[in-house]
């Protein structure tokens, strides 16, 4: 498990994998002492989509700049709660229904921020990270699912800390 | 210049590549970049007309200019998550 590129506080983890994730082995990166809350949250590949069988995802990443927004966007969890213990794993590659495509740990004092964190981290992901998903259908065709449109941030993102 | 274009997920498959080096004149913009594209035709032309671009990792609008030796990423809508 490595650090992303993005720059900022060393302490949020991160990295774009190809194998599985175990849900432990994220878990196991936060935590401490003088936190009260730990939660995780996993995204996992569902049967379904728009009323169609789905067979599978394939996951595709820009993977060097992923690695760096997905640091971003943990640093920025962690600047609004001010826990530095997040840890985001985020899967590429064929996945098979229930398999886990993202994994979001965080550890805080109490549990509204580790909630906030978590939160914040899966809805980022999903309007800034560089990732695609096709979708394999059970009657044999495929197609890309119709994403956000990322946008041009005029000025760096105001950082909490 | 030259520089590197290139095409994720639904891009690569209309444009049937990866990768693209690509020679422009001194100075030109991302749109410009664009506009050049799709102006060879099929299936270049299949590019929307101003999508998402990333100039060395980076989103950028379209009037962001371009240097020699850029890596620029055609980033069609994304759906992590």
């Amino acid at each position: 498990m490595s650090r992303g590129a993005g720059p900022g506080p060393a302490r949020s983890r991160v990295a774009i994998v190809r194998g599985s994730i175990d849900p432990g082995e994220v878990l196991a990166l936060v935590g401490g002492a003088g936190d009260g809350a730990v939660l995780l949250f996993l995204g996992t590949v569902r049967d379904h989509a728009d009323g169609r069988r789905v067979d599978g995802l394939r996951y595709e990443a820009y993977q060097e700049m992923a690695e760096g927004v997905l640091g971003t966007i943990a640093d920025e969890a962690a600047g609004q709660i001010g826990s530095d213990r997040i840890a985001v794993v985020h899967r590429i590659g064929d996945l098979a229904i229930g398999e886990v495509s993202v994994a979001i740990a965080v550890s805080s004092p109490h549990r509204a921020e580790a909630y906030q964190a978590s939160r914040y981290v899966i809805e980022e992901i999903k309007k800034r990270l560089p990732v695609w998903k096709l979708e394999q259908y059970v009657d044999g065709e495929a197609a890309w699912v119709a994403g956000r449109k990322l946008e041009a941030i005029a000025e760096p993102k105001e950082m909490a800390r | 210049m030259q520089v590197r274009t290139l095409f994720f997920a639904a891009y690569r498959d209309a444009l049937g590549t990866a990768t693209l080096e690509v020679d422009l004149p001194e100075g030109s913009s991302v749109g410009e970049l664009v506009t050049r594209l799709r102006s060879r035709g099929s299936p270049f032309d299949r590019l929307p007309e101003s999508p998402a671009v990333a100039v060395n990792r980076s989103v950028v609008r379209g009037d962001a200019r371009l240097s020699h030796g850029d890596e620029i990423a055609f980033l069609p809508p994304v759906a992590g998550g």
